[in-house]
């Protein structure tokens, strides 16, 4: 049983949450003014990263509230998690910030 | 609204009322269906300090801001369900929608009467907590989890809110009404090893 740490609710059983893939993706300012490869790049590409991957969870089953967090994909270890518009942290001790990634 | 003729509890074709039994003996588990209740789903900007004013002035006590908890009126109780929304449950003739559409005129704000759409079903009796620890994966330690608190999850599959009424530990727990008969079901054969009574509501 993996315990996730809703900044709402505290810790709460895996099978109350939903995964909702990478976090932070900022939506282009003007979409009218992408060409279709830029707009599928912000609307399907995603880093798929190995090691610590910065992500959105849903806490369906409890307060209903999207939040994220800092989850290493390769161990599933959740070193933090922290509401929507909140700065990310920086998470010590990770092996590599974007481990596999230029950005 | 339905007249109230017609209006029946979501577990009343099990008829409880003619099981229920003022001696349980050594029954672990006490299980009840509550009477119909008003539900009143309110959602509004949790965050505004003047939101939370306005609904204080109208209930008459304030909502809890603090997660998972409840607070208490005179004729009703709020509980916490999400930072910008609560469930207000109160007796069958409080009539608060109309009470808060008054109040809170002019704002944003949201308040659905759903007290038909679920069931309510009391959970006691000294096994009332292992069968809730069997049911779903809430932390229902005493430290962590005791009277005045709630809390949304899942209970063997259906999402479910879980409130704590006091020490015994007695709970209520509250399941949509197309699914009470399963949430009934499930609880009496978790409670089935310690012996369950049924109790009136």
């Amino acid at each position: 049983m993996l315990l996730i740490n809703c900044p709402w609710c505290g810790p709460r059983d895996e099978i109350e949450f939903n995964c909702g893939g990478e976090a932070h993706i900022a939506r282009p300012a003007d979409p009218a003014a992408l060409s279709d490869a830029e707009w599928a790049e912000y609307l399907f590409m995603r880093k798929n990263l190995k090691g610590l991957h910065y992500e959105r969870w849903h806490h369906s089953y409890g307060c209903r509230q999207w939040f994220n967090a800092a989850r290493d994909t390769v161990t599933h270890e959740i070193h933090a998690t922290y509401k929507m518009g909140e700065t990310p942290p920086v998470v010590a001790g990770a092996d590599g910030i974007v481990k596999g990634s230029s950005s | 609204m339905a007249d109230s003729y017609f209006r029946q509890t979501a577990l009343a074709p099990l008829g409880l009322a003619a099981k229920a039994t003022d001696a349980p003996g050594e029954a672990g588990v006490l299980l009840s269906e509550r009477p119909l209740a008003g539900q009143v789903n309110l959602r509004g900007d949790g965050g505004s300090v003047e939101f939370l004013q306005v609904v204080r002035t109208t209930l008459g006590y304030a909502l809890p801001t603090e997660p998972n908890t409840v607070t208490q009126g005179a004729n009703s109780r709020a509980l916490w369900l999400g930072p910008h929304e609560w469930l207000l449950v109160a007796p069958l003739e409080a009539a608060l929608v109309p009470t808060l559409e008054q109040g809170l005129t002019g704002r944003a704000f949201a308040a659905t009467e759903l007290g038909d759409a679920r069931a309510v079903i009391g959970l006691s009796g000294r096994n009332a907590r292992d069968v809730l620890a069997k049911s779903c994966p809430l932390d229902l330690h005493p430290k962590s989890f005791g009277p005045g608190r709630c809390a949304q999850t899942k209970l063997s599959k259906i999402a479910a809110i879980i409130e704590q009424r006091d020490d015994a530990p007695s709970y209520e727990i509250y399941v949509a009404r197309s699914v009470a008969r399963y949430a009934w079901r499930w609880l009496e054969d978790a409670g089935s090893e310690y012996g369950v009574a049924v109790i009136a509501g």
